[in-house]
């Protein structure tokens, strides 16, 4: 190790931390300004799909308030009654609708030509809705449907404005109004960190409470973002092990590599 | 001793000695592998040639699993990724390798390219390695483009839709029109079945066959001149009496051993995204690409992959459509003229004066800058700061031509340096 | 830079560590690209069980289907069909079906859960053309003794009315009988095994 050595050393080092200062300097310019899309006022759940209990209440809800119009097709029972760990003899009971076999996929109890003539357009596969709505989207958006005498449907979601879904859900929730419907309409979502649920009064209680009804929401959405990626649990449990193996083997060639980089002077 | 195991030996050795004569593997091997030296101080940056090779095999041998299981017709394309996630066996895992490797691919090419930058590695005489290598990163943006549009989402089309429009940007030259290049690009009056079925074929069988090809000319033009280094000084010009460069290594075992050190670790960040994050937060595949695609709605933000925002941030900078595309256009292939524009009488960066390192800092920071912008919605703000990088990105350019006049730069030694 | 430092050994065993455990990773990598040529989940919702009406089949006569793609045939055989089983015996290659080509509850004389009604894949075992039943018994081209039962017209193979395979011919087993059971007198489905089995 020679002084000639030693100074380029230093002059690289010092070359270096400019370069990366700058390179910081210059990411962190005008970082604060968003780029981002809106879309701060969902509520914010935490989904946890490994929950099979939340995701067999998940699965009953989606079949007694989803199926009736929507289909999530790519997605069928037998697969479901796999991943969530359902005896044989639960099934019939817990898990398939009447009239459907394990080998059916998830199909709307109505045709889209029906649907298109009810509503005036079809509802969508909810296979993917998880995918590209995102699990907050979801659960913000069946919690903000509200009565509305101007729409077809005669409801009206605060996510999704003029949606020509009806509230599928309301005989569970109640029916929740706009406490002060000029005001938020006026201000339309500026509120800060304000729950966009805030505006909401109950009128006519539910079936369940208010906490029971996010429960359920909740659990339906935890179905909805297995439904979105049924692979994502075999992800979850191979993953780990792959990345394992892969450090193994990156500390063995780096052990490799220091041994016949001896020879290097 | 005439044990079965030395008979096995010298029957192999036989068979080898054979096939060697008929075939020039031994050789391939001496030229290419034991007996190509390279600096022995190619540092961190120099991992990403290897990577790229690497990710390049794993997009052919996972993208042709795909395609046994992927059907190129507008009706039944997005069903059949959905297929391919739910029903195929592994299919999920074949299909996120897949797309997480188009991402990394774009990574580390981008990371190797600036090595060039930092290093001067696109320098007389390696020029047509640059050449190569330019070309490969073009035939890469168009494999990657149409295979982004094969899954059919929203993105898919509405990417291809925006994409195809630009060449209707050439106004009427009578032989041809940008309306009718625009035409017989989609085969169709609009993005249709007959465009998913034509990018598929180039996207599978056409552009592959062009990258690998290009790849080889690539490396072949590097094996005929050798590989630069940190100090961007020439190891041929100082051999030792048996030929071997002084300050040269054997490629094989040295580079191969260290190289798989790189190979773990970007295995290993690889695995991560694959199993942990695979849609990379809407990054790597976007949230509406997962909406079957459709010609009547058009999604209320469309931007391409994070790869290519930052030449459509230039593109969007500029208030002018053929402008626009020109302007971006010339992003690109302006790259091309690297070894021309640099008129440094150093190549590394190391020996360049502050003045250089700024200018590529900012080049940098611009490209990354250009990149973040491209992604957003195009406020005025936005595009008033993808004005300002756009200028900033260029103007590197033009500094190259300039810089050496004003800066001193320092005196390159004769031998590598090594840190150890 | 001396030579003698480099210890060949250690450097032998950790070549060899890193080849064998990369080896093991490419192995391991593969299984993925391996198993994606498995039957889907959809091949196997498609291959899944189907139902047969056997109540219209008149003695002698055979009903033919498919299920996964494959040809079955569920024949009614009568008296001295089931028989002529019996005085065939000699001429049989493996008579008591002892090579695995039917599930345990038809591994019997008349291969089959009820003696009256076979259910046969007709994918002749040489190579898989469609055998033809001819239940005649008497002279044929093909064999001047013949009791009745199936061949195959591509290779000349002969089954008798159990499928079950001659000697001295090109095929070299029994026909397979798939797993079925009986829903109903009238109702039988191939694909899943009876009741109590499964």
């Amino acid at each position: 190790m020679n002084k000639q050595h030693h100074s380029n050393d230093l002059r690289r080092a010092t070359a270096n931390r400019l370069l990366g200062l700058l390179l910081l300097a210059g990411l962190g310019l005008g970082s604060g300004a968003a780029l981002a899309a809106g879309g701060s006022d969902l509520l914010s759940v935490d989904i946890n799909v490994k929950d099979k209990a939340a995701l067999q209440r998940g699965v009953r809800t989606f079949n007694d308030y989803c199926l009736g119009c929507h289909g999530a097709d790519y997605m069928r029972y037998k697969r479901i009654a796999s991943d969530l760990g359902y005896a044989e003899d639960q099934v019939e009971t817990r898990l398939l609708p009447p009239g459907r076999e394990m080998a059916d996929a998830l199909k709307s109890a109505i045709t889209p030509e029906d649907a298109q003539e009810l509503f005036g357009a079809v509802p969508p596969n909810l296979s993917l809705s998880a995918r590209s709505r995102g699990a907050d989207w979801l659960y913000t958006y069946m919690l903000a449907f509200y009565p509305d005498d101007t729409t077809a449907s005669g409801w009206n979601n605060l996510v999704f404005p003029n949606a020509a879904m009806p509230h599928a859900m309301w005989e569970l929730q109640g029916i929740q109004e706009q406490a002060d419907a000029h005001d938020s309409a006026d201000d339309g979502g500026d509120h800060g960190h304000a729950d966009i649920t805030d505006s909401f009064e109950l009128v006519e209680a539910g079936l369940q409470s208010p906490e029971e009804y996010r429960q359920t929401v909740k659990d339906l959405v935890t179905f909805m973002v297995y439904l979105s990626e049924p692979a994502q649990l075999k992800r979850a449990a191979i993953g780990p092990w792959a990345i394992l193996f892969l450090v193994l083997f990156s500390v063995l060639a780096w052990v490799l590599k220091k041994e016949y980089w001896r020879d290097v002077h | 001793m005439a044990t079965p195991a030395n008979s096995m030996r010298s029957t192999a050795s036989k068979v080898g000695y054979w096939v060697d004569q008929r075939l020039p593997i031994s050789s391939f091997w001496r030229d290419h592998m034991s007996q190509y030296y390279a600096a022995k101080n190619l540092n961190f940056w120099y991992f990403f040639g290897s990577l790229s090779l690497l990710v390049l095999v794993i997009q052919l041998v996972s993208g042709i699993f795909l395609t046994m299981h992927y059907k190129p017709d507008a009706a039944q394309a997005f069903a059949s990724v959905e297929y391919i996630m739910r029903d195929v066996p592994f299919g999920w895992l074949i299909r996120y390798i897949h797309s997480t490797g188009a991402s990394a691919f774009f990574l580390v090419v981008y990371l190797h390219m600036f090595r060039a930058m930092l290093y001067g590695s696109y320098r007389s005489p390696r020029e047509l390695i640059w050449i190569f290598g330019m070309l490969i990163y073009l035939v890469l943006m168009a494999e990657a483009f149409m295979g982004y549009v094969l899954p059919w989402g929203q993105m898919s089309y509405w990417g291809a839709q925006v994409i195809i429009s630009l060449f209707g940007a050439i106004p009427d030259l009578g032989i041809i029109s940008g309306d009718a290049l625009v035409e017989w690009i989609r085969g169709d009056f609009t993005v249709s079945d007959a465009t998913l079925n034509r990018f598929f074929a180039l996207h599978v069988v056409a552009l592959p066959l062009a990258l690998v090809m290009l790849v080889l000319l690539h490396i072949t033009a590097l094996h005929q001149v050798g590989s630069n280094n940190p100090d961007g000084i020439e190891i041929k010009k100082n051999k030792d009496a048996t030929g071997k460069p002084v300050d040269g290594i054997a490629f094989h075992p040295y580079y191969t051993v260290k190289d798989l050190v790189g190979v773990g670790v970007f295995l290993t960040l690889f695995a991560f995204i694959i199993f942990f994050a695979p849609d990379g937060g809407g990054l790597l595949l976007e949230h509406d690409n997962f909406v079957p695609a459709n010609p009547l709605v058009t999604p209320a933000h469309i931007k391409p992959v994070w790869y290519f925002t930052p030449f459509f941030a230039i593109l969007k900078a500029v208030p002018d459509k053929l402008g626009g595309v020109i302007v971006m256009g010339a992003a690109v292939m302006v790259l091309f003229f690297l070894p021309w524009l640099d008129r440094s009488p150093v190549k590394s960066i190391r020996y360049k004066g502050w003045l250089s390192k700024l200018a590529l800092a900012l080049f940098v920071i611009s490209f990354v800058r250009l990149g973040m912008l491209g992604m957003g919605e195009g406020t005025p703000a936005q595009l008033l700061e993808s004005q300002i990088w756009t200028i900033v990105y260029f103007g590197y350019f033009v500094s190259l031509l300039f810089i050496p006049r004003l800066e001193k730069t320092k005196p390159v030694p004769e031998r590598v340096t090594t840190s150890h | 830079m001396s030579e003698h430092e480099v210890n060949q050994g250690r450097r032998r065993f950790l070549t060899a560590t890193t080849a064998v455990v990369g080896a093991a990773g490419a192995g391991l990598a593969a299984i993925p690209f391996i198993q994606s040529w498995q039957p889907s989940a959809k091949a196997r919702v498609v291959g899944g069980p189907v139902s047969f009406n056997i109540a219209p089949l008149e003695p002698g006569q055979i009903l033919r289907g498919t299920w996964r793609g494959q040809t079955i045939g569920i024949l009614r055989r009568d008296e001295t069909m089931l028989q002529n089983l019996q005085r065939v015996e000699d001429r049989l290659s493996d008579p008591e079906s002892l090579v695995d080509q039917q599930p345990a509850y038809a591994q019997n004389q008349s291969r089959a859960l009820n003696p009256e009604y076979l259910v046969l894949i007709m994918i002749c075992t040489h190579l898989g053309c469609i055998p033809e039943l001819v239940p005649e018994v008497g002279p044929q081209p093909y064999d001047e003794d013949w009791l009745g039962g199936f061949y195959c017209p591509c290779h000349k193979s002969k089954f008798d009315l159990a499928g079950r395979v001659y000697k001295g011919v090109p095929a070299p087993i029994n026909l397979k009988i798939p797993p079925y059971r009986y829903i109903d007198d009238r109702t039988i489905e191939v694909g899943a095994d009876p009741e109590q089995l499964s």
